[in-house]
């Protein structure tokens, strides 16, 4: 496939004004570290490939095939991290039968570090989620849904920080607003926040009070309504923050063939990437940090 | 670590007390996952009778099919979809009396949502999911009179076989107009409230029906229309579904 390689932002300046701040370093050979997101959104239960007659699909997917992927991935670098962007449940009769039993010990083998709730999750009702529960070995983040009123209370913290190879990485989790979407019954008494000043309170909490050097948003509100433009998604919660390195998206299925680079609200730089859905496509966003006096992120360059 | 090495650390630390570790490089790309990929055998083999089951229990008979049915079969109504709208009306309305003490007054499916063919023979769940592999559930909306001859003049149209019950009878002229449109044996009175059961696909606008909104009520039954078939079938040990005068066209 041919894929155009660009740098995004590396003026000559930038790198001038890094080298002048950080000449002393050149004495001690600075290590730099590599942190691997990988990522998946919307895999609705797709967990065999597609078949060879699928008339859109044809031999894609197959949660064996990603296991084998990520497993080569991880010996290239073991700091890596597996997210999911939610809609992990519904699509399959694999769902329709064991109501996502299978799902939870899926990604639970192929080590998932931290997923977020997509709407589809809550298909069995708020009940059929938390009896699943116990088959997933990772942990769930939702900094906007509360569910202190609910059984799924304590189960899903607003968000999860990992420290991998000595860098802090914060990741928290959006929902969308499930009043029209969900009915009531379903997802109980889960409340709804906005998820913009829910993302600006996070990555404050993450990046000043918490020090973390990687600030991820793992969302499923959507990648951007063309014909709703005000809408709260990713692209929106991007302009709206400061301090987010990059968000993971679903619920619209969009299959973005390389992340997006939008500017935030200080005109620095953030990701925000998707994968389309049923475990189709795996995402994957390296990170390289070097120590040092600390260059702003828009410094960086961007390589997609 | 020699004396040099703390000398430098120490200095380093001195002047860069604010000193942070930054991100100098991204890169991002997303992989294919296709069949060019090995396959992990310890997840094949976990998932291997999870799929033995599904698939055994998919192909447990439910009932009987003397013929092939096909949505391609009939002119303004086709066996399958009468089979659909009227399985339904059966299934859903005692959900919705139970619910609201109210009756259905008729069912509403639309022709694209026949998702497959039942074959003749034995009929399966897959069966099942195969005409209906989506989620898509039953709604109840209540209307008005008015927004019911809306719907008719849509059918008229539309020109398509899109499924309704038995209950509602509807005659287009030789020009395709609205000839006659009764509800239980009776013209739609203008004034009436309907209860018309549909799927959530159509109440949100689905392939252009707009007469469901505004609406004096939406009743979600969280009732799969895979669901409804997969009960229906099982009552019967064979589908005898028929074409019959509930959509027609007068021929002159
Ligand atoms: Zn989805």
């Amino acid at each position: 496939m041919k894929r155009r390689h660009f740098i995004q932002k590396s003026t000559a300046a930038t790198v001038l004004a890094s080298v002048g701040g950080l000449g002393l370093q050149s004495f001690s050979p600075a290590k730099t570290k590599k942190i691997t997101i990988l990522h998946t959104n919307d895999v609705h239960s797709h967990i065999d490939p597609f078949g060879p007659e699928d008339g859109r699909n044809a031999n894609k997917g197959g949660v064996a095939r990603r296991a084998s992927l990520i497993e080569s991935i991880r010996q290239e670098n073991p700091n890596t991290l597996l997210l999911d962007a939610g809609d992990i449940f519904q699509g399959t009769p694999y769902f329709n039968y064991y109501g996502g039993e299978l799902e939870f010990k899926l990604m639970s083998m192929l080590k998932y570090d931290v997923a977020t709730i997509g709407n589809h999750d809550f298909d069995n009702g708020i009940d059929g989620l938390y009896a699943q529960i116990p088959h997933a070995k990772f942990e769930f983040v939702s900094a906007n849904y509360d569910f202190s009123n609910t059984v799924m209370d304590t189960h899903v913290n607003p968000y999860k920080i990992i420290v991998r190879d000595g860098i802090k990485i914060g990741i928290f989790g959006l929902g969308i607003q499930l009043d029209g979407l969900v009915n009531k019954d379903m997802y109980k008494e889960t409340v709804y926040h906005d998820p913009i000043e829910i993302a600006q309170d996070m990555s404050r909490i993450l990046k000043e009070e918490q020090s973390c050097d990687l600030v991820i948003c793992l969302s499923h509100i959507g990648y951007y309504y063309k014909n709703n433009p005000d809408k709260v998604s990713d692209i929106n919660v991007a302009r709206a923050t400061k301090d987010i390195d990059l968000i993971i998206g679903g619920h619209t299925h969009t299959f973005l063939p390389k992340p997006t680079i939008e500017k935030n609200s200080i005109g620095k730089n953030v990701l925000v990437n998707q994968v389309g859905c049923f475990g189709l496509y795996l995402g994957k966003v390296d990170f390289y940090f070097e120590s040092g006096k600390g260059v702003s992120a828009e410094g960086a360059s961007i390589i997609v | 670590m020699t004396i040099k090495h703390i000398l430098k650390l120490c200095l380093l630390l001195l002047i860069f007390s604010c000193a942070s570790t930054h991100i100098s490089k991204i890169e991002g790309k997303r992989i294919d996952i296709n069949d060019s990929l090995a396959t992990s055998q310890t997840i094949e083999d976990f998932i291997s009778p999870y799929r033995t089951h599904i698939n055994k229990n998919m192909d447990s008979i439910i009932s009987y099919a003397p013929k092939t049915y096909s949505k391609m079969d009939g002119d303004l109504n086709t066996a399958i979809g009468n089979l659909m709208a009227d399985a339904v009306f059966s299934e859903s309305n005692p959900v919705f009396n139970k619910r609201t003490q109210k009756n259905i007054d008729f069912t509403l499916l639309n022709h694209g949502g026949i998702r497959s063919i039942i074959s003749k023979g034995d009929v399966t769940i897959r069966s099942a999911f195969g005409v209906m592999p989506f989620e898509n559930s039953v709604v109840v909306v209540a209307i008005k009179g008015t927004q019911v001859n809306e719907m008719m003049e849509y059918l008229s149209k539309a020109k398509r076989a899109h499924p309704i019950s038995h209950q509602l009878q509807l005659t287009l002229d030789k020009n395709s107009a609205v000839s006659s449109a009764k509800v239980h044996g009776e013209p739609i009175d203008v004034n009436r409230t309907y209860y018309i059961a549909t799927n959530d696909y159509l109440y949100n606008g689905g392939d252009g029906m707009t007469f469901f909104r505004p609406n004096e009520g939406k009743y979600v039954l969280n009732y799969k229309i895979r669901d409804v078939l997969i009960d229906n079938f099982k009552k019967k040990d064979t589908l005898n579904p028929k074409i019959d005068q509930r959509f027609i066209k007068l021929e002159d």
